[in-house]
């Protein structure tokens, strides 16, 4: 198939068109404006409803009734917006509705800046709302990956009736790179016959809720979400590993910082310093235990951390995984300035000597 | 191979399409590229830039601090970005706008009359046209025959008279470097 040029929020949006995707609601926000933008024209055209909400927080709500009736529903932002939606984020985890969120992240905190930052790791995996739920969180580095993505994050969704996000930051959202639109095997659904969206024959009402007065059922609520995060994490964890057969330093990294990273990877190979990226895929489920057995091989002496945050947040997931086996040190700019090739090749180097 | 390009210029320059015509133009000869702007308030009337990668392995790194190449629309960027190029590189001065010159005795600068010529083949809106004909005879990094395509594609439909305009803008760009 024939490769096409295109911008990470153009192609974001693209890519939930082609997965089906019924409803849109949205708020503009830079760095991710493009996103309602490409909505608001071509959504339509497939069928679609676009509507721009009169804030985040009506826009996420909007999900919240749409995702109830059964609808593909999505919704998209920036961190400071993303933040005004952790209240329907929670009610539609409790509710266990499918719906997909987008967050292009930018620097904070408050309003920070419209540059690309990774400051909402604690938000996106532990979640910004209240409660004991989980979110499935999706990080692509590129604009490839992005794509591929989107139709992944409706089908999880829709499998587990969960929320999942899809967290890329304000490079990935404004870069423009070579896609190609691949068929992504599509899930065995579960038919949605617990939406409120008519009665249709049926004995009963279906109700859409996260309201649980009595305790004793609240808890069994509480515990069923439990088994299905457990499902979820032994099911959909995902990371890459490049060039960890023999590494001696290895970068953790997720999104923009990890194809930065694979820049330095080149520049410390050639330099003979045998480094290696692993990189989550997906935030939650983090894939703890792989990065465990990597940080218990011999060949592996250090760890560098790198993150668009200041004092990393990410980096407390690779510390609990590595759980004490070798040293991790951190990298990290925040407020919306990337981490260089040139600063990740010295603090890799400088780790590794600190080992030796 | 790999180029990292800087092309930077006052918003409405035409910058930010230069630069998208380069990665167009080596995504269609196969090789891997990124563009990535520069984005935010500076664009209103301010400086803007952007990064483009030409690569034929994948791209890591959409973003640089030592471009091979640099493109200088206007003296802002000039001042901005010379001290970075890489040692030997190449800087693209439009001097119809910018009238410092390159300091570094490292550098190979071409000095290109965008604007001038752009004005001589009948319009001033095809001046980036003029540096793309420039960057492309100077590196040789892609084939002229290849960006003419990709102009013919361009102003498809009603738009098909602008076509010899931007092509002629183009040829008179690389001219000037031969």
């Amino acid at each position: 198939m024939a490769k096409e040029l295109w911008k990470g929020n153009e192609a974001i949006a693209e890519a939930a068109i082609r997965a089906g995707c019924d409803c849109f609601f949205g708020y503009p926000i830079t760095p991710q404006s493009e996103v309602p933008e490409y909505m608001s024209v071509h959504l339509p055209e497939h069928g679609g409803v676009f509507v721009q909400a009169e804030s985040e927080v009506a826009a996420i709500n909007m999900v919240y009734g749409a995702a109830g009736a059964g609808m593909r529903a999505m919704t998209s932002s920036s961190s400071p917006g993303i933040s005004l939606k952790q209240e329907g984020i929670t009610y539609i985890a409790g509710a266990e509705l499918p719906a997909v969120i987008v967050n292009c992240m930018r620097g904070g905190p408050g309003l920070g800046t419209i540059q690309p930052g990774q400051g909402d790791y604690f938000q996106a995996t532990r979640g910004g709302g209240n409660g004991d739920y989980r979110t499935v969180v999706l990080s692509p580095s590129n604009v490839q990956e992005t794509v591929d993505f989107m139709q992944e994050a409706f089908d999880i969704a829709d499998q587990y009736r969960n929320p999942v996000m899809v967290v890329c930051d304000g490079l990935i959202g404004q870069m423009m790179e070579p896609i190609e639109w691949r068929e992504i095997p599509k899930r065995n659904l579960p038919p949605k016959d617990w939406a409120a969206n008519g009665r249709k024959g049926r004995d009963h009402h279906n109700v859409i809720n996260s309201l649980y007065m009595d305790p004793e059922v609240c808890d069994a609520h509480n515990r069923h979400l439990d088994e299905k995060y457990a499902e979820i994490a032994k099911n959909e964890v995902r990371w890459e590993e490049v060039q960890c057969e023999d590494a001696e330093i290895v970068i953790t990294a997720y999104g923009t910082p990890a194809r930065i990273a694979l820049t330095a990877l080149d520049a410390l190979r050639a330099d003979g310093i045998k480094a290696g990226l692993f990189r989550p895929i997906t935030l939650w489920p983090f894939p703890e235990k792989a990065l465990h057995e990597l940080a218990a091989k011999e060949h592996v002496k250090a760890f560098l951390d790198v993150e668009m945050s200041s004092s990393g947040q990410m980096i407390d997931d690779v510390r609990l995984a590595v759980e004490g086996q070798k040293p991790i040190s951190y990298l990290g700019h925040a407020g919306g300035v990337m981490p260089t090739v040139e600063e990740m090749i010295e603090s890799a180097k400088k780790a590794l000597k600190e080992v030796q | 191979m790999k180029k990292e390009i800087i092309i930077s210029g006052f918003g409405g320059q035409g910058g930010l399409a230069i630069g998208k015509n380069l990665a167009e133009a080596g995504m269609a000869e196969g090789l891997n590229v990124t563009w990535a702007p520069s984005y935010g308030p500076e664009m209103r009337g301010g400086t803007a830039n952007c990064s483009v990668v030409l690569s034929d392995k994948p791209v890591g790194s959409p973003v640089f601090a030592h471009p091979t190449e640099l493109i200088a629309l206007n003296e802002p960027s000039l001042a901005k970005f010379e001290a970075g190029v890489l040692p030997g590189g190449i800087v693209f001065v439009n001097s119809d706008v910018v009238t410092d010159k390159v300091q570094r005795p490292d550098l190979t600068a071409y000095y290109v009359p965008c604007s001038q010529i752009a004005e001589e083949v009948g319009n001033s809106k095809v001046s980036n046209m003029v540096m793309l004909g420039a960057y492309v005879a100077a590196t040789g990094i892609l084939k002229p025959e290849t960006i003419e395509k990709m102009i013919e594609e361009m102003f498809a439909g009603p738009k098909a008279k602008f076509i010899p305009l931007n092509i002629e803008a183009f040829r008179r760009g690389m001219a000037c470097v031969q």
